[in-house]
């Protein structure tokens, strides 16, 4: 079995800690266990199921730390690994930057973990996957899927009594749909630690119609448009820069959070008043991890509000450098927004262009957080409130601080996932002025 | 390129250095550790027998087993100090079946005898739960065994047998020479990877391999105090199949020129100084007009304009729709290929595919479904040829064969289709760089690979670059900063008007090329010489925010 209890992973743990000899000593377990199915042309391609379990000591005497693994758990196989982390330590080079072990802390349980989606099966995901392709055929359209479930934990140990543990599941599904002559795609994305809120049959529905929505594109000139960027859409552009809130590269004067003449952004306002960002472990629309690997419980914080910098992440050592308090790197992020549904936002638009997806967005300046990348699956052309017709894809260079100093409005927040990292996020719906549009691209 | 653990990542990345996913996947070990044998040959085919047996008592009418130890070695500095020594070792078993002409993938870290058999029993009961709402079945390209073999990578210094602190001293010696520079900040790393693959099948091949690779790297930053500005230059190293030797320098391996770059053999110290001066040029360079210039790509820049525009879109699976939701499709449809005549490129754009080029990333002797490595041609005289199909692609195009490149980043992900080195033949009249340039009236002269972006069918590119130099009525005329190319692939090649010969031919790469879901990391070189293109489409990068 890949997946321990919280009192058989605290027991194991326990003794692990008891063989050691070291300054200090953390041990950290994790197991994981999970499958997956994939299709395309409507029928399934490949698909698999994996599970894995190891352990992990790092040993520390003064400032030399050494980390050894395994993954075999009878008491002689766990002592050889403490002793092998020791010897280790004893042969590493000093960190001058090795902070000591955090002692004990209490910490809430977490709610990301639904019995579920643990539950599912190779039967299952084929049932989910069957319902998504009978959508496609019925439209006329190729389906090109993927639904992956994994069920894990982490519990971590440490010789100052530290024990924290988060067990989790999460389920992802992802759909394009295509009509044959390569002329028309749709796409949809969902992601949730509960397999019951996941519908194949309904985010299918809504790739198709954007497909067949897609059909006969214009080519418009490339220039700055107003433009509504979908969740989907809009968290890919922001999680370039949720990487970014990090106080010692700010202070190093290598990040767009760098103020100029040297320090940081904290408390300055960086963009819109609409714009308010913040995590929340225990939000029950997205629930995350409620400790970090350094052993800090992870609170609501947060990052960005009503456009004023708040706080930037700062590790327990950098904090020290800096005379504050360590801030831990957030576990999820949430972005405010208003009511607005998608639709409202159209209604809303003189002239704009309607973003379904974007894709492959690569930093083109970390200093100004510019970013290149382009429409994909669905972009539409707005006219007095109304989709007018859909519009070639473009390409896009803008930065994502610039974007939130142009929102016009946000609509209700929605839970989505980052089409490249898969991780979920809260994101409004946002339509933004003056985004730049810089050439066409021909690809459907 | 793959961003699913990218927070883990980015305590790990802090440099910039993009990781291959096995790194974030291993279990970090001792040093002395990886030097270890692990499992006997013999055993591994008796595991795998088992495994096969298994199988084919469940209904699979086809196996293959691949029972691998993924060793990872990564150091990572920045200024004066040591950031990370990871040592990481990654053990287990990925069986494949086909049952009910179904396709079923299963893997554990738990390599005994009685889990290697259930293995491949949970890899058949997905295949048969598939199959169920399957109308297609899988048709294999035949293959014939090759019975008991092996292949190692012609390696002169195993870097896992180099001692850490080595390594530690070497990227000290780089940062000092770029503080010393008046650098800011910089940080090195060096990454060594061994895959220690055995392949079986119930073709009847046992196959194990050895394999190599190593990417030493620095980034080297400078912070210009009064505006706030700073800017970057990355080392012109390459990730390489080789051992340590690569960071031994010869001098007739290094290219002189507006920098020197390096073939075959690496001089860090050398780049460190030269990166850290190329920053200083960039702080004051001046910023580009944009418009339509004449590019000359050196191959630190192109193998990645390569990668993107031509190594992915003639990737069969993506010709098909396979990568529709994730990597996406290609412009390259097969009504193009059976045409004869689609005019990919000029008449000088020759390319090949391959997985024996010495020193490449791509080179194996087997691919991860049991089939021999060869090369072949993709883009002949300009015209579209071929594509990258393995064993059950390969009836689609009319091969009777495999081009074997078949590939699983680790035992626990399933193989399947990846590129081989793709590559731009050198040009066959004899031209060097200097008398290139010297036909340049508007040009630019980019050295090393930036930022990079292309749509899903692979029209639509914007590439930037380490350094940028004006060229000026054939002759270099000083550095230019915040440039980007913009085009379409097919104008961009047909657009190729000079290929320097053979002498300059040189390899770039990555550990990171992605494709697939769960993503996967690839490891791939692509070659070149110093080519030309004209009238491409330049804009300028800078903002205020």
């Amino acid at each position: 079995m890949a997946i321990l209890n919280k009192e058989e992973a605290q027991a194991l743990l326990k003794k692990v800690v008891a063989f050691s000899k070291a300054d200090e000593c953390e041990v950290s377990l994790t197991g994981s266990e999970g499958g997956n199915i994939r299709y395309a042309r409507n029928a399934i391609s490949t698909s698999g199921d994996i599970s894995t379990l190891s352990l992990g000591v790092t040993s520390t005497y003064g400032k030399k730390s050494g980390t050894a693994t395994i993954n075999e758990f009878d008491d002689k196989s766990l002592e050889k690994v403490v002793r092998r982390s020791e010897e280790l330590a004893q042969l590493a080079p000093e960190n001058p930057e090795y902070m000591p072990l955090l002692g004990p802390a209490t910490f809430k349980e977490s709610i990301t973990y639904v019995p579920a989606t643990a539950a599912m099966t190779p039967e299952s995901r084929a049932d989910a996957v069957a319902k998504s392709i009978n959508v496609a055929k019925e439209a006329k359209l190729e389906a090109a899927g993927y639904l992956e479930n994994t069920t894990g934990f982490r519990a971590v140990a440490n010789s100052k009594g530290l024990f924290a543990y988060n067990n989790d599941t999460d389920v992802i599904f992802t759909i394009t749909t295509r009509n044959e002559a390569g002329t028309a795609s749709g796409y949809a994305a969902k992601g949730y630690n509960d397999v019951t809120k996941l519908d194949t049959f309904t985010a299918t529905k809504t790739a198709a119609s954007k497909a067949n929505g897609s059909l006969g594109a214009k080519a418009i000139e490339p220039g700055k448009y107003t433009v509504i960027l979908e969740p989907v859409a809009a968290v890919y552009m922001l999680e370039n820069m949720f990487r970014g809130l990090d106080a010692r590269s700010a202070d190093e004067g290598r990040s767009f959070m760098s103020k100029p003449g040297g320090g940081n952004r904290k408390g300055e306002k960086l963009m819109d008043d609409k714009v308010t960002i913040y995590s929340d472990p225990f939000n029950p629309e997205l629930p995350a991890g409620t400790w970090n690997g350094e052993g800090f419980p992870l609170e609501k914080m947060n990052w960005i509000d009503k456009g004023v910098v708040k706080n930037l992440s700062y590790s327990q050592y950098w904090a020290k450098q800096k005379g504050v308090k360590p801030v831990p790197f957030p576990s999820n992020i949430i972005m405010e927004g208003g009511t607005a549904t998608t639709e409202e936002l159209i209604k809303s638009t003189e002239r704009g262009i309607l973003v379904s997806r974007l894709w492959y967005i690569r930093m083109v300046d970390p200093q100004t957080l510019l970013l290149t990348g382009l429409t994909r699956d669905g972009t539409f052309y707005i006219e007095n409130g109304q989709i007018k017709y859909p519009v070639k894809n473009f390409r896009f260079n803008e930065s994502p601080v610039i974007m939130l100093n142009n929102v016009e409005a946000l609509g209700k927040p929605e839970r989505t996932i980052s089409v490249e990292s898969y991780r979920s996020y809260l994101i409004p719906p946002m339509k933004i002025r003056d985004f730049t549009f810089t050439s066409l691209s021909d690809a459907v | 390129m793959n961003r699913k653990d990218f927070l883990k990542m980015s305590a790990l990345t802090a440099g910039g250095f993009v990781l291959p996913k096995s790194f974030l996947f291993g279990n970090p070990v001792d040093a002395m550790e990886l030097l270890n044998e692990g499992m006997d040959v013999g055993m591994k085919k008796q595991l795998s027998d088992a495994a096969l047996t298994a199988a084919r008592a469940k209904g699979a009418s086809y196996a293959d087993v691949r029972i691998g130890r993924y060793l990872n070695q990564f150091v990572s500095t920045r200024e004066k100090r040591v950031q990370g020594i990871a040592n990481t070792e990654s053990f287990g078993v990925g069986i494949r079946v086909i049952a009910n002409g179904c396709w079923g993938f299963a893997a554990s870290n738990n390599v005994t005898k009685e889990n290697i058999a259930k293995t491949a029993e949970r890899a058949v009961a997905v295949a048969k739960a598939n199959s169920k709402i399957q109308a297609n079945t899988v048709q294999l390209a035949p293959q014939k065994g090759y019975g008991e073999v092996a292949w190692k990578s012609p390696i002169e210094k195993n870097a896992f047998e180099v001692p850490v602190k080595d390594k530690v001293d070497l990227l000290m010696t780089v940062n000092s020479a770029a503080m010393a520079g008046g650098a800011n900040f910089v940080n090195s790393a060096i990454l060594a990877v061994n895959e220690q693959k055995y392949f079986a099948s119930t073709d009847g091949s046992y196959i194990d391999q050895d394999v190599h690779r190593l990417f030493p790297t620095f980034t080297v930053t400078k912070i210009d105090k009064a505006s706030g500005k700073f800017e970057t230059r990355k080392s012109l190293s390459s990730p390489v199949g080789m051992g340590y030797e690569y960071l031994t320098p010869l001098p007739n391996t290094k290219v002189q020129g507006i920098v020197t770059r390096y073939k075959d053999r690496y001089d860090i110290l050398e780049d460190v100084k030269n990166a850290t001066a190329d920053v200083d040029q960039k702080l004051k360079a001046k910023t580009v007009e944009p418009g339509k210039y004449d590019l000359v790509l050196d191959p630190s820049h192109l193998w990645l304009t390569i990668h993107e525009s031509v190594a992915h879109p003639t990737e069969l699976d993506r010709v098909l729709g396979y990568e529709a939701n994730y990597a996406g499709t290609s412009f390259l449809t097969l009504d193009k290929w059976q045409s004869k005549n689609f005019k990919f490129g000029s008449d000088i754009v020759n390319i090949h595919a391959d997985k024996l080029q010495k020193g490449s990333l791509g080179a194996v002797g087997y691919d991860d479904e049991g089939v021999k490595t060869k090369e072949w041609e993709i883009i002949k005289d300009g015209i579209l040829v071929n594509y990258q199909a393995i064993r059950d692609q390969a009836h689609i195009i009319g091969l009777k064969e495999s081009q074997g490149c078949c590939y699983a980043q680790t035992w626990a992900d399933v193989q399947f289709q990846r590129m081989p080195n793709v590559s731009l033949v050198p040009g066959k009249a004899k031209l060097s760089v200097d008398d290139m340039i010297k036909n340049v009236e508007k040009g630019i002269y980019i050295i090393g690979d930036g930022s990079f972006s292309i749509d899903q069918q692979r029209y639509n590119f914007q590439f930037g670059g380490q350094t940028f130099y004006e060229i000026k009525n054939g002759k270099i005329a000083g550095m230019l900063k915040d440039v980007a190319y913009q085009a379409n692939t097919r104008e961009f090649w047909n657009s190729c008007v000079a290929i320097a010969d053979e002498s300059d031919y040189r390899l770039g790469g990555a550990f990171n090329d992605g494709k697939g879901q769960p993503a996967q990391s690839n490891a791939v070189s692509h070659g070149s010489s110093t080519t030309r293109f004209n009238g491409v489409n330049v804009i300028n990068t800078a903002r205020k925010i």
